[in-house]
């Protein structure tokens, strides 16, 4: 070692010269890292506990964004059901962790078969629609959304398989081993409760998904999804098996849901057709529009935002309250207006959103030339 | 033969585009198809690479019949098209444009020397590599689109149109890159309206009419034929 490092060596040479850029990337990592960590914590402290649960509702939506954004963003396919697969995942979860059917499996075991299925979902979506683009892409997916959520609504008979619309209860929590992270647990004199254990866990698995989306955006893949949203003639004639390419963003997409609608399942401990409606479709959709189509940042940021200020508005009421005697308009009521202002302003002042990728903004700068 | 099309139909729907033709490219040519707007000339094209599917009949390519392959394994083969209006990736830059051209290669090292070797060729791609590939000129993006096809390893060049689009001065270089990379072995089928031009050029051309071929004979002949002369060379 003490060679390595003497003062000659062509490694210490080599790693003086990265030394600057290196440390500032570990710092970046480890003050990132703590910050995650310290979050609930922090977020306890200034907003009160059942923030913490809007926490996790943010990173099951990221996770559901980042999905929708390969599909959308990288491919350019336009999904209007993606919630299907998120229903699809949620139904995996709740089927083999509950009394419904008797099975109860740990989620580690369930994700994966919920990712597939999805998956697997999702290349029923996209088989019957490769010849078909923008509207009536989205026609049809949209159909396809409804589908599912119909099915989910009427397997009840002859076989209840889905136990139709009043849905599915007392889905097992995640647990781990004997462990069960709806439990509040002790370690290092740390009292996490459940909701901090929900949290680290779904953190996990949005970083994974994350990583992912990150090395599928830099892969050949991810050129050759740019390629078909570019030109697809020209992508065939490039040797690009547009086909295949197309399914697997379906698919990749799909298992994103998929992974996510369990995560839900496990969360609320229940699940019912009617969380899986069009508007949730729109919702997600909108999150990657409003945040930078196929820029991971963007799209995290437009989940944030879209889940987070819902949840503050509610205050909404209380504010009216309190300047006016009564309730004027109703939060819910606001909620949507105030979600449709938004869209229109950023239509017209950022349309690439709010956080594109340089390349995206590159694409709509051009319009106005 | 490199390439051969045995008795070609093609149909949309009920309208025959192409009604069985017969035509052969053997290796190292450079062989021509020219004829009027709606005579079925991109239509052909696209059907020997498998982007519309065939009717009727068969297309030989290396003695093996390619009929009904999908287009991503055609290109493998080594057939590769320049689409009409060049179908560049207007949002990718030069270089990841040429990069999508060697997308079914995995010869990391070999891309990145012809690569240098494209831009040895056309040195205003070089200048433009960081430049996003629509903000070319119409030239520019012909020469791209050659340089992108040329990284596939083709064997056999389909060039659709090369001049659509282009001023004169333009057209005559893009000729004279045509006219070099044959001259280096490549085997090329050029469809054009420009007659003048790619009989110039080619060794051999067929001349298409509704779907049919109405003749075939040496570039040179085609050129002092009254017929082709009064229909196409504007005589």
């Amino acid at each position: 070692m003490s060679q390595l490092f003497s003062k000659n060596s062509p490694f210490l040479a080599r790693w003086t010269a990265f030394k600057h850029d290196r440390r500032a990337a570990w710092i970046a990592f480890v003050v990132v890292g703590a910050l995650l960590a310290a979050l609930p914590f922090l977020v306890e402290l200034g907003l009160g506990r059942s923030w913490v649960r809007v926490l996790n509702f943010t990173l099951l939506y990221i996770m559901l964004a980042l999905g929708l954004n390969i599909v959308v963003g990288y491919a350019g396919l336009l999904d209007l059901g993606y919630v299907a697969f998120y229903a699809v995942g949620a139904y995996c979860y709740a089927l083999l962790a509950s009394p419904h059917f008797g099975l109860h499996l740990p989620f580690w075991i369930i994700l994966p078969i919920g990712a597939l299925v999805a998956g697997l979902f999702g290349i029923l979506l996209g088989t019957p629609t490769l010849r078909l683009r923008g509207d009536y892409l989205a026609i049809v997916t949209l159909g396809f959304g409804e589908i599912i959520r119909i099915f989910l609504n009427n397997l009840n008979t002859p076989v209840n398989i889905t136990n139709g619309p009043q849905g599915i209860n007392l889905i097992d929590p995640f647990h781990i081993g004997g462990i069960s992270l709806n439990q509040a647990h002790t370690i290092a004199g740390i009292t996490l409760p459940s909701t901090y254990n929900i949290y680290y866990l779904f953190l996990l698995l949005t970083l994974l998904i994350i990583f992912i989306s990150m090395r599928l955006q830099n892969s050949r893949i991810g050129r050759a999804w740019v390629a078909i949203r570019e030109d697809e003639v020209a992508a065939e004639a490039m040797g690009i098996n547009t086909r295949n390419i197309k399914l697997l963003a379906f698919a990749m997409g799909a298992s994103f849901g998929g992974v996510s609608g369990g995560l839900f399942a496990g969360l609320q401990g229940f699940v019912s057709p009617e969380s899986f409606n069009l508007l949730e479709s729109i919702m997600i959709l909108c999150m990657i529009v409003l945040g930078g189509m196929g820029h991971i940042p963007g799209v995290i940021l437009g989940a944030v935002l879209l889940t987070v200020l819902p949840e503050a508005l509610r205050y909404m009421g209380d504010l009216q309250r309190y300047l006016f005697g009564s309730v004027i308009v109703d939060p819910a009521d606001l909620r949507l207006l105030l979600f449709g202002l938004a869209l229109i302003i950023m239509m017209i002042f950022r349309p690439a959103g709010l956080w594109p990728s340089p390349q995206r903004s590159r694409e709509l700068s051009d319009v106005e030339t | 033969m490199l390439l051969e099309a045995k008795n070609l139909v093609v149909t949309y729907g009920g309208v025959h585009a192409v009604k069985g033709i017969d035509f052969n490219i053997a290796q190292g040519e450079l062989v021509c198809l020219i004829g009027a707007n709606g005579a079925g000339k991109t239509t052909t094209l696209k059907a020997l690479c498998g982007l519309v599917p065939v009717a009727q009949g068969s297309i030989h390519y290396h003695q093996q019949i390619i009929t009904h392959r999908p287009t991503h394994e055609i290109v493998q083969r080594g057939m590769v098209l320049v689409p009409e209006g060049r179908g560049i990736f207007s949002r990718l830059s030069v270089a990841e444009n040429l990069a999508m051209g060697a997308y079914t290669r995995h010869d990391t090292a070999t891309i990145r020397h012809e690569t240098d070797h494209i831009y040895s060729l056309f040195p205003r791609l070089h200048e433009r590599r960081q430049q996003k590939a629509g903000t070319l000129s119409g030239g520019e993006q012909q020469m791209l689109a050659l340089g992108r096809a040329m990284l596939a390893k083709p064997k056999l060049l389909l060039l659709d149109e090369p001049s659509m689009g282009l001023a004169p001065l333009m057209v005559s270089k893009i000729f004279e890159i045509i006219q070099h990379i044959a001259q280096q072995g490549m085997t090329i089928l050029l469809v054009e309206q420009n007659a003048k031009l790619a009989l110039e050029i080619s060794h051999r051309g067929y001349v298409m009419e509704s779907g049919l071929i109405t003749l075939h004979d040496t570039a040179r002949n085609l050129s002092t034929n009254p017929q082709v002369r009064h229909a196409y060379l504007g005589e």
